[in-house]
């Protein structure tokens, strides 16, 4: 096995020490927000014009629910956004997001089967492309959204050749 | 014929299965007919009085013919070979499938031996394999040739020289714990499950007999309900009857079974996790069950009853160097964590040595998980807002069977250490752990000392 006595010590440092952290472009962020507020701009109108032709002018108020979500997502997803964040450590890679439900995933690099970087029309549009791992377990999910392409990329390669060195099957 | 396997022009010897192979397909067209008479009883009585017997005659002189061929012609293209490192079927009539599985990769074989195949004196061999998601299966093969070739496929992919492989034969297995039947009668007795489906088959269809008067609403809705209860008790007992756990340098063996034997064999350094269940009512007589789990199996009973002492001595074997955690060695989850999840929150407790993580629930049904630290994929915590406002986090380790250890509601700062240490103990834990080959290598050593 390749890994050596230098590596140890170099883990024992980096667990003790805060990683550094990654965070994700802004891209994806916008990206969402218009999402958000393509769908509910469209929907707040419609509501309250169907139901100010259909039910009057008291009914239409539930015009302001669609619009309440815009108001309240729209700080959501920037929330969101910022708790997004990876790390690579000397021998295994940090994930953290989420903010009311928080979660911190490890994955060591020996432990990967493949690296995967998909794209899709709207990320390609934005400039996005999501990096996932895929371990022997199909519970690990650690997926990477809204990176650079050039980053996932550098990741891609980095992460496969940094799992080669350091192998272990099942 | 153009198909004609390529007799030993690259040195490997194509095989056929068993020649009373064919007589299992032609079961099915019979299976479908029978299938259709029971469906529709009445309409089948009615065609079956119009049939003259000329017809009759004609029919079963096509069908019998048609169904023969077929079997005899999947039997005829179906193949197999064992290389140095791989083991070849090829098969299929209208649409070729070749399977090549790599035999390092091998994770278990199991050999097994229903009932009518034990009067012929034939038997079935399934590999499992990581990422497949059926087994691979050779159906039927002669009751001695499917234990030759479960040895020499062990040996090979043990690492042992291919041209001693087909020599080595059979390794000599140990017997390391036998279930009484006794035992097992006595334990499933104690066991809810099989009560409460009982139970569900008397009372749901009675009700359903005072509330519409209609048998046939009764008839199915009772008998699933009744089926579910046998399988649950005397189909269970029929198939853990007789069974034995031995340890050969091959692996772990498995044979269980009063009808249909089954005998598994699992290859060192397989088993992802071990999980030990003690049932409110077995608690009296220290028994518990010990499931495991090996990646792309589905069989995951290691012993269905055996005291507790001798269950966590087979579970020492099953992971070599790892001992399962004495209760006091579990540290509990904090005591705010009754705001969690009350009452079960006493349950949760973690520990680790050096070899393994351990994470134990369940207030009446206790159960234990050990996962070895070289088996862990990954590592998580995660955490609710309800979770976080009490300062606990859970933790999750993922295995390659597919199976996820899950420590509860433990203090925050505490999970977050056990986070970053799991990720190096699961990392160097490798370092120490026998290689895909276990027979081959620097590291070669006799199985245990008996």
């Amino acid at each position: 096995m390749p890994v050596g006595a230098p590596s140890v010590t170099s883990s024992v440092t980096s667990s003790e020490t805060e990683p550094a952290w990654t965070g994700l472009p802004p891209g994806l962020l916008k990206l969402r927000r218009l999402l958000l507020v393509l769908w509910l701009v469209p929907l707040t109108v419609a509501v309250g014009v169907l139901l100010q032709i259909l039910a009057g002018p008291a009914w239409a108020a539930f015009a302001l629910i669609p619009l309440a979500l815009l108001l309240w997502g729209w700080p959501m997803l920037g929330r969101n956004w910022r708790s997004w964040r990876y790390a690579e450590r000397a021998d295994d890679l940090l994930l953290s997001r989420g903010v009311l439900w928080h979660e911190e995933t490890i994955v060591p690099y020996g432990r990967m089967q493949l690296v995967e970087v998909t794209s899709g029309p709207l990320e390609r549009k934005f400039g996005l492309a999501s990096l996932q791992l895929h371990t022997a377990a199909a519970a690990t999910d650690a997926t990477i959204p809204g990176l650079a392409p050039a980053e996932a990329e550098r990741l891609r390669d980095r992460l496969t050749e940094l799992g080669e060195a350091r192998s272990a099957g099942l | 014929m153009s198909q004609e396997p390529p007799e030993d022009t690259t040195g490997i010897r194509e095989r056929r299965l068993h020649p009373v192979t064919p007589l299992r397909r032609a079961w099915a067209p019979i299976a479908i007919l029978l299938g259709w008479a029971v469906h529709d009883m009445d309409q089948a009585q009615r065609q079956l009085a119009q049939l003259t017997a000329t017809t009759l005659a004609i029919g079963l002189g096509v069908l019998v013919p048609a169904a023969a061929l077929y079997g005899f012609l999947t039997w005829w293209f179906t193949h197999f070979a064992v290389t140095d490192t791989e083991l070849r079927i090829r098969t299929g009539l209208l649409f070729r499938r070749t399977a090549h599985i790599r035999l390092e990769r091998l994770q278990a074989v199991d050999v097994t031996q229903p009932l009518l195949a034990r009067f012929v004196g034939v038997a079935k061999l399934k590999l499992d394999v990581v990422g497949a998601d059926k087994k691979d299966e050779l159906a039927y093969l002669g009751e001695k040739e499917a234990r030759d070739l479960r040895a020499e496929l062990l040996a090979r992919a043990a690492g042992f020289a291919p041209e001693s492989a087909r020599e080595v034969g059979e390794a000599p297995a140990q017997q390391i714990l036998h279930t009484p039947p006794r035992m097992l009668a006595v334990a499933l007795l104690l066991t809810g499950t099989p009560w409460a489906m009982l139970l569900a088959a008397v009372a749901v269809p009675g009700f359903l007999w005072f509330a519409t008067h209609n048998l046939w609403t009764v008839i199915a809705v009772g008998v699933p309900l009744f089926g579910g209860a046998f399988t649950n008790s005397a189909g269970r007992f029929i198939k853990e009857y007789d069974w034995t756990v031995g340890e050969s340098p091959d692996g772990l063996r498995i044979d269980h079974g009063l009808l249909d034997r089954v005998h598994e064999t699992v290859p060192p350094g397989r088993v992802q996790t071990v999980r030990i269940v003690e049932p409110l009512l077995w608690r009296r007589h220290g028994w518990v069950r010990v499931e495991l789990h090996v990646a792309g199996s589905a069989n995951s009973v290691l012993v269905p009853v055996a005291p507790r002492e001798h269950a966590e001595d087979v579970v020492a074997r099953v992971l070599p160097g790892v001992a399962v955690p004495k209760p006091a060695d579990f540290t509990a989850a904090p005591r705010r964590a009754r705001w969690c999840v009350p009452f079960w929150w006493r349950a949760y407790g973690v520990a680790v040595t050096e070899t393994a993580f351990a994470a134990r629930h369940g207030l009446l049904q206790r159960c234990l998980s050990v996962v070895p630290h070289a088996k862990v994929q990954s590592v998580r915590v995660t955490q609710g807002p309800w979770e976080r406002f009490w300062r606990v986090a859970d933790l999750h380790l993922d295995t390659g069977a597919n199976k996820t250890v899950t420590a509860r509601l433990r203090d925050a700062q505490e999970a977050a250490e056990l986070l970053r240490g799991q990720a190096d103990r699961s990392r160097t834990g490798r370092r120490d752990a026998r290689p895909d080959r276990w027979m081959a290598g620097p590291r070669q050593k006799a199985p245990h000392g008996e």
